[in-house]
């Protein structure tokens, strides 16, 4: 499989604050992987992955997406490449559901009766019945039902990759199982590579093929879960998987 | 007051005519100032100081002080009526623009350039469309400010609704006074609930 991103020695560092967000991570993905990133608030896991869609420029080092230095290429062409979804899910409130999966093949002009067919195609795909919800806004939907137009928007263009910043942090836990049971089908289905940045650690661990940990912008470890589960590569990540096995013990004692 | 119309409907519907002209176009050039004032106070957060500070001291000056502050300047009729309904318009659309513009959340318009809007894109298909319900209620301010203010300036000779209520006071006729009151106000009335609609209109996507 070839390389999808690489992180060449990237650093970045916010004017203000002390010590780097994102400190010399060096790192390479291949196409296909479903890559989880792992830390908790402040750790930098944002903005590894706000660098890749160049929200962020990084101030040393680079990152190459499929052999493609992205800081040579326009901005707008490489986020138009790049799924993108959020943890505020950010549908546009003034469109309706229709029209915020079509956000970016209108952009690219497309014709509209392939906007009508992809949108319609997006929306069976992420599970939900176009004729019913094609035409409502954003505002008539429940937080599980606008983080699937988020999906559906971000996969209209089908791209190779997708960054996914804790796409379901805001999603009570019986929906998040579901949606989190139906991205991992959607991967198997589509081969994309995808980073998804969570600080729960077992979807962190259930979703991704292999899990990036981080701490204060450093990267501690990048390996299989089975791997990191059993050869912690540092105290952080040794007591991370200890507070995973607590909180194990602690339901345990109700079997 | 019946005989009143009788007589001089044609002369009552000329001024309403003259009345609605000052004001659309007085209006129309606030809009044209306020707006994109607004829009360079937000993009030029140092510029937003002096801009704002401007109109909100043109702003306490009263409108009648204006008018005739005007007249030794630009003579009397139309031109100075419409400069000064002007500056007392273009603050409550420059603010509500402003307020309007930094209303819409920073991570709406984060995802907008994230999956791929141009800057400019950004601004015509998220920003701007999101913050028109706060501007349209600064134009509705504007406007019903306009419309009554707009009685002042036949003071100043350029004709509107005013015409008959200074007439009636010259005259001490209380029919006078009651049609061009009433006719103003009633004006303010419809032009506040045009907005109301348009209002409306741009709002449509927040369901209650």
């Amino acid at each position: 499989m070839s390389t999808a991103i690489a992180f060449n020695d990237v650093t970045k560092t916010f004017p203000g604050a002390n010590g780097n967000a994102v400190d010399h991570v060096s790192l390479t993905i291949r196409e296909g992987e479903f890559i989880t990133i792992l830390g908790s608030s402040g750790c930098g896991k944002t903005t590894l992955l706000k660098l890749i869609n160049r929200l962020y420029e990084p101030d040393s080092g680079s990152i190459v997406l499929f052999g493609e230095d992205i800081s040579t290429v326009d901005v707008v062409k490489v986020r138009r490449r790049i799924g993108y979804v959020i943890q505020q899910v950010g549908l546009f409130p003034h469109y309706t559901v229709g029209e915020n999966i079509a956000t970016v093949p209108r952009l690219l002009k497309w014709e509209k009766d392939r906007i009508r067919a992809r949108t319609d195609e997006l929306l069976e795909l992420v599970g939900l019945a176009p004729d019913e919800f094609r035409d409502r806004y954003p505002d008539q939907l429940s937080g599980g039902q606008q983080q699937r137009v988020g999906l559906a928007r971000a996969l209209a263009v089908d791209p190779k990759i997708m960054l996914m910043d804790e796409p379901f942090g805001a999603i009570d836990s019986i929906t998040r199982e579901k949606l989190q049971d139906e991205l991992l089908s959607l991967h198997r289905g589509m081969g994309k590579t995808i980073l998804f940045v969570t600080h729960d650690i077992e979807e962190a661990f259930k979703l991704g093929t292999r899990v990036i940990l981080m701490n204060e912008g450093k990267l501690l470890q990048f390996d299989t879960p089975d791997a990191i589960i059993r050869a912690p590569a540092d105290p952080f990540v040794q007591s991370l998987v200890n507070s995973a096995r607590a909180k194990e013990q602690f339901w345990e004692n109700y079997l | 007051m019946q005989s009143y119309f009788q007589s001089s409907g044609d002369r009552f519907l000329a001024m309403l005519l003259a009345h609605i002209q000052i004001s659309l176009l007085s209006l129309a050039i606030a809009v044209l100032i306020g707006v994109p004032a607004g829009v360079l106070c937000v993009r030029y957060r140092r510029g937003q100081k002096y801009i704002t500070g401007l109109f909100s001291v043109l702003r306490v000056i009263p409108s009648l002080a204006i008018l005739l502050l005007m007249v030794p300047i630009l003579g009397t009729g139309t031109a100075p009526a419409v400069v000064a309904l002007v500056i007392l318009a273009v603050p409550p659309i420059l603010m509500n623009t402003v307020a309007g513009l930094e209303g819409v959340a920073p991570f709406l318009l984060e995802t907008a350039s994230g999956i791929g809007m141009e800057p400019r894109q950004v601004w015509t298909r998220v920003r701007f469309p999101l913050a028109a319900p706060m501007i349209l209620t600064g134009v509705k301010t504007a406007a019903v400010e306009i419309v009554a203010s707009a009685t002042l300036a036949a003071k100043i000779g350029a004709g509107g609704l005013g015409d008959i209520i200074f007439a009636g006071i010259g005259l001490f006729r209380t029919d006078l006074l009651l049609i061009g009151g009433i006719s103003v106000a009633l004006l303010s009335l419809a032009t506040g609930l045009l907005f109301s609609a348009a209002e409306r209109i741009t709002m449509r996507h927040r369901t209650a």
